[in-house]
């Protein structure tokens, strides 16, 4: 474990600066129902060059961290209602609207799922990408539209003077991703922010493109908050892990940490709910054909009406009376490694019996 | 606060929105059912939607206004709408006839109550007609498809060609003046949006693997018509249905303005206008204005209530918000 | 349900497909003339036997799903053979496809837009007995609130509608609506692919406790390799149309014959950040399935290719015992050993 700790100290290293800091984020919903905590007191800081990930599933909120990060969160019935999120020292909440969208795309950029929807179908991904580059460096529609080419090109998109000319619907989805990957990497961010960018690709596209994100963001030294559900992507890209639940984070620590040694029984169950592909991860002969994966009962809840306590506590095997009345505190298990649960010692124990 | 973000004209599709929760819009019950997930009573639910759509409520006020006094005329009213008394005519509006009387010495109230009668008669009987053809022909269009499809949609294209003032006139001057011709002339120009809306919903229902999975169950192509496509196209239905009335009150009373409306002796909002407009504007107003004001009301009112149907059940076809 | 299902017998297998083939014609302009086709399915052959599990892979617009319809005859094959418990089902008539139904029901992988939005979830579930007069409404309700039991919901949630369901409730409604004919061939086109990682666990645990109670037939239909391997004995693996390679699901995975099912191996994120995944991918994407290229559908991405690749299609071999693989490269198995 030493090692690993040791390891992570010198990749992130403590000279590199903190780019992005977030703390206490509260995005709020207010609807009919009542108020919806889609983000709920998240705490976190990246460090410049350093790859993130935020991992949960569906509802759990990550989507909504990112987009209240960009403060693109739909208002009404959304406001984020408490927080900072600093951006090289400067708190984003706290900037007009004019000098909020100065900061978008060009110092934070974004990736989002489905690249058809978030391409403007009526214009060509030329013109599209040497907008955005026009929209924050005083250049010419020629010049940009030149940096737009180099920037399919950058994306190993081929023949990228003849591609620049065409529109969305004439790419497929694989290449789309990378034009809009060649967009939000135009103005050369600090950070930036992939919402699931490969879901909507299939398998051997969405390791070409996580390849290429990850080539970019060495080259170019962009820090990355990566938004996902799927586990594999998270251990082959991130170096430190968030887990989010009912808009909590519930448990932070580095790659290693959270594949080898999970506190939180959410992220444990995760992780066993998971089928592996035993060809691939050496395990093959030893496991019995067949077998039962393990589950998590019960069902993701709705945000809305969050159960009093533990948002975990229904579905967690652990669970004892102090976990359904009082939400556990954030506290730090080890160097780097910290988790919200009331039973996280005695788990911590268990593992190492 | 805004409705949920939801569905199509089909009204069905089904999406998950960013809370995890199931966004299913369409059907009537579940929109309703989801719009007050609070409420637990009837009364509940009907405080609710006043408060989420006040002018919609003012709306569905004045449309039962409407059909109380069109169900009620006898009791309303003193006088006989068709007795004629040429000793009190063009009498201005007083205690014993409100809103006054006509050249013929008609009590102008009573014709404008029993007037409901028939603007109502017509608007309800057009749009049942228009509505009860027109999913026939969007259902068999959209279902079946191929030639059927086709010939349809070309002789649909046809119809919407015509404005529909024009295609009514036209079809009441060939069918001759009666009530039920009348209903006939304005149903008709109806036909074509309710087919192309259910064609529409049906095309994409078609498609829903709802629908696959009752052919799967070895489902006979009639019934998944009639059990599965069918209720799923009532939100935009009514929607549609209801925006309507008051475009069918408004064709009826240019019809009759025209003289190819609904005939003597039924009282007819639009024939009182056409009867008095020209001679009688100046030296009795009041025979321009009520019945002037009955059309506006009703035709407001049918508005404003479809307008809060479309908001509730069908949030995508909003232009603005 | 007791009766209606002819048992068969243990050598006739539940599914036999020979040479499927569905092309759909691509029409344009005012007279809708055919201008081409869409090699959607182009020779497709598998068996399942009884109790087993067959996954059929591959990305999207290889045709899986085509597969998964035109078996059950959603879709309308364009030639072909397709047997259920060894009854030719494209030579029957419409009313005789209505009453074999039973034998094989689907699950669909969208858990909202599978249910009818306006009907209970009970209703749902009995639909199927309706519509084959099974029971009467006594002991269609008895039967229903079986299936809810069966599938891990409460009898009391039958009244309740689609959309006051989570989406792995809704997939078990879907599942039961599936077993209510008592079927022996279960064909699930992606049925966890929309669910949630923990969600997903529980549908394909009981995905596997129902086929062994039942010794039901899967055709499981995913894109994602891990949960294929887990629940499959069998498994085949599509490209543009075709089948390139179908083995035992042990042999598949960790030898895998052909060139593409390599690369889809190699692709997969492995969670765990210890193993760092080979960095040897296909480049480019899959090519359209309107005019897919000549030869082996693959060469244009496969790293091996050669000149014959190009022009001829490579028959599906027996490159190892019960191991079938459609590549030029390899050699029969009789051959090899020789």
């Amino acid at each position: 474990m030493n090692t690993v700790l040791e390891n992570q100290s010198a990749t992130t290293s403590a000279a590199a600066k903190t780019v992005l800091e977030v703390e206490g984020l509260k995005t709020y919903f207010f609807v009919r129902q009542g108020v919806v905590k889609a983000v709920d007191d998240i705490s976190f800081s990246l460090k410049a060059g350093e790859k993130l990930a935020i991992v949960g599933e569906s509802g759990c909120g990550k989507s909504m961290t990112a987009l209240s990060i960009l403060r693109l969160v739909p208002d009404p019935p959304g406001r984020i209602v408490a927080g900072s999120i600093r951006l090289d020292g400067r708190d984003l909440l706290k900037l007009s609207d004019a000098e909020m969208r100065r900061v978008r795309g060009n110092q934070i950029s974004m990736i989002f799922q489905e690249p058809m929807t978030s391409l403007n179908p009526v214009w060509s991904i030329g013109i599209q990408i040497s907008e955005a580059i026009m929209l924050h460096q005083d250049v010419s529609r020629h010049e940009a539209f030149d940096k737009a080419v180099e920037m399919l090109k950058l994306v190993k998109i081929p023949e990228p003077a003849r591609r620049a000319r065409e529109y969305p619907h004439q790419l497929s989805g694989g290449m789309r991703q990378r034009a809009m990957t060649a967009m939000a990497l135009a103005c050369n961010p600090h950070v930036l922010l992939a919402d699931e960018p490969t879901t909507a690709l299939d398998v051997t596209i969405q390791a070409q493109i996580l390849d290429l994100i990850l080539e970019l963001q060495e080259r170019m030294g962009t820090a990355v908050v990566l938004i996902t559900h799927d586990l594999g992507v998270v251990a082959e890209t991130a170096q430190r892990v968030i887990v989010m639940y009912g808009g909590k984070k519930v448990e932070e620590a580095t790659v290693e940490e959270i594949f080898e040694t999970p506190l939180h029984p959410y992220t444990q169950g995760l992780l066993a709910a998971v089928p592996h592909l035993a060809a691939m991860s050496g395990l093959d002969a030893t496991l019995p054909t067949r077998t039962r994966l393990k589950e998590i009962p019960g069902i993701v809840p709705a945000l809305v009406n969050l159960p009093k306590g533990c948002t975990f506590a229904p579905r967690c095997a652990h669970a004892s009376d102090v976990c359904c009345n009082e939400f556990p505190p954030y506290e730090m298990k080890r160097p780097g490694h910290g988790v919200a649960c009331w039973h996280a010692d005695k788990l911590q124990g268990d593992q190492h019996a | 606060m805004s409705p949920p973000p939801s569905d199509n004209a089909a009204g069905v599709i089904t999406a998950k929105d960013e809370f995890g929760t199931a966004i299913s819009a369409g059907s009537f019950d579940t929109e309703l059912a989801k719009a007050g997930a609070n409420v637990k009573s009837r009364w509940g639910m009907g405080l609710f939607l006043a408060r989420r759509y006040p002018l919609g409520c003012v709306g569905l006020a004045i449309v039962l206004t409407f059909i109380f006094v069109a169900l009620l005329a006898p009791y309303i009213t003193a006088h006989d709408p068709l007795s004629t008394n040429p000793s009190i005519s063009l009498a201005k509006p007083s205690a014993v006839y409100p809103m006054g009387t006509d050249f013929m010495g008609r009590d102008l109230f009573s014709r404008v109550v029993y007037g409901a009668r028939t603007s109502l008669a017509v608007a309800f009987g057009a749009t049942i007609l228009g509505v009860f053809f027109g999913v026939l022909i969007g259902l068999a269009s959209g279902y079946l498809g191929g030639w059927v499809d086709l010939t349809t949609q070309r002789v649909i294209d046809m119809l919407q060609a015509l404005p529909t003032l024009i295609l009514a006139m036209a079809m009441a001057a060939a069918l001759g003046p009666s009530l039920m011709n009348t209903i006939i002339a304005i149903a008709i120009p109806k036909l074509p949006s309710i087919a192309r809306v259910i064609r529409a919903s049906t095309l994409s229902l078609r498609e829903m693997p709802f629908v696959e999975a009752a052919r799967a169950m070895g489902m006979s192509e009639m019934r998944i018509a009639l059990r599965h496509i069918l209720p799923n196209t009532l939100a935009p239905l009514i929607v549609l249905a209801t925006a309507g009335l008051g475009s069918a009150i408004l064709v009826e009373a240019s019809l009759s303005f025209l003289g190819l409306g609904v005939p003597e002796p039924h009282p007819s909002w639009g024939r009182m206008l056409s009867e008095s407009a020209a001679e009688y504007v100046r030296t009795a107003p009041w025979l321009v204005i009520f019945p002037g004001l009955a059309i506006t009301c009703a035709v407001f009112g049918t508005n404003l209530l479809g307008d809060a149907l479309r908001d509730l059940l069908d949030p995508r076809q909003r232009t603005s918000n | 349900m007791p009766d209606g299902n002819t048992a068969a017998p243990a050598s006739v297998p539940v599914l036999d497909v020979r040479d499927l083939k569905k092309h759909f014609p691509v029409r344009k302009g005012l007279l809708r003339k055919t201008t081409g086709h869409v090699y959607a399915v182009d020779g497709v052959s598998f068996s399942i036997e009884r109790g087993q599990t067959l996954g059929l892979v591959g990305e999207s617009g290889c045709g899986k799903s085509t597969v998964a319809r035109a078996v059950i005859r959603l879709i309308e094959p364009t030639s072909g053979e397709v047997r259920i418990l060894g009854r030719d089902i494209l030579s029957l008539s419409k009313d005789e496809m209505r009453a074999s139904r039973r034998q094989a029901q689907i699950i669909f992988q969208d858990p909202f837009s599978s249910l009818n939005p306006r009907m209970s979830a009970g209703e749902i579930v009995g639909e199927p007995l309706l519509v084959h007069n099974i029971g009467n409404s006594r002991e269609r309700a008895e039967r229903v609130a079986a299936l809810f039991d069966r599938v891990g919901l409460r009898a009391s949630q039958m009244n309740s509608l689609p959309h006051q369901f989570s989406g792995g409730q809704r997939q078990r409604i879907g599942i039961a609506r599936a077993l209510a004919l008592d079927p022996q061939l279960i064909i699930g086109d992606e049925p966890v692919s929309a669910l949630d990682v923990s969600i997903q666990a529980q549908v394909i645990n009981l995905l596997m406790d129902l086929q062994e109670e039942k010794n039901l037939s899967y055709l499981f239909i995913a894109h994602d390799l891990a949960v294929v391997e887990h629940i499959s004995h069998r498994v085949a693996v599509m490209y543009l149309g075709r089948i390139v390679e179908h083995a035992g699901k042990r042999a598949l995975f960790s030898n895998p014959q052909h060139p593409y099912t390599e690369a889809l191996l190699a692709a997969v994120p492995i969670p765990n950040p210890r193993i760092k995944r080979q960095k040897r991918l296909v480049q480019g994407d899959v090519p359209s399935p309107i005019n897919p290229p000549p030869g082996c559908h693959f060469h244009t991405r496969c790293p091996y290719v050669t000149e014959q690749c190009r022009i001829e299609v490579p028959p599906l071999i027996e490159v190892a015992p019960d191991h079938w693989a459609a590549c030029h490269l390899r050699q029969p198995a009789a051959v090899a050993v020789a």
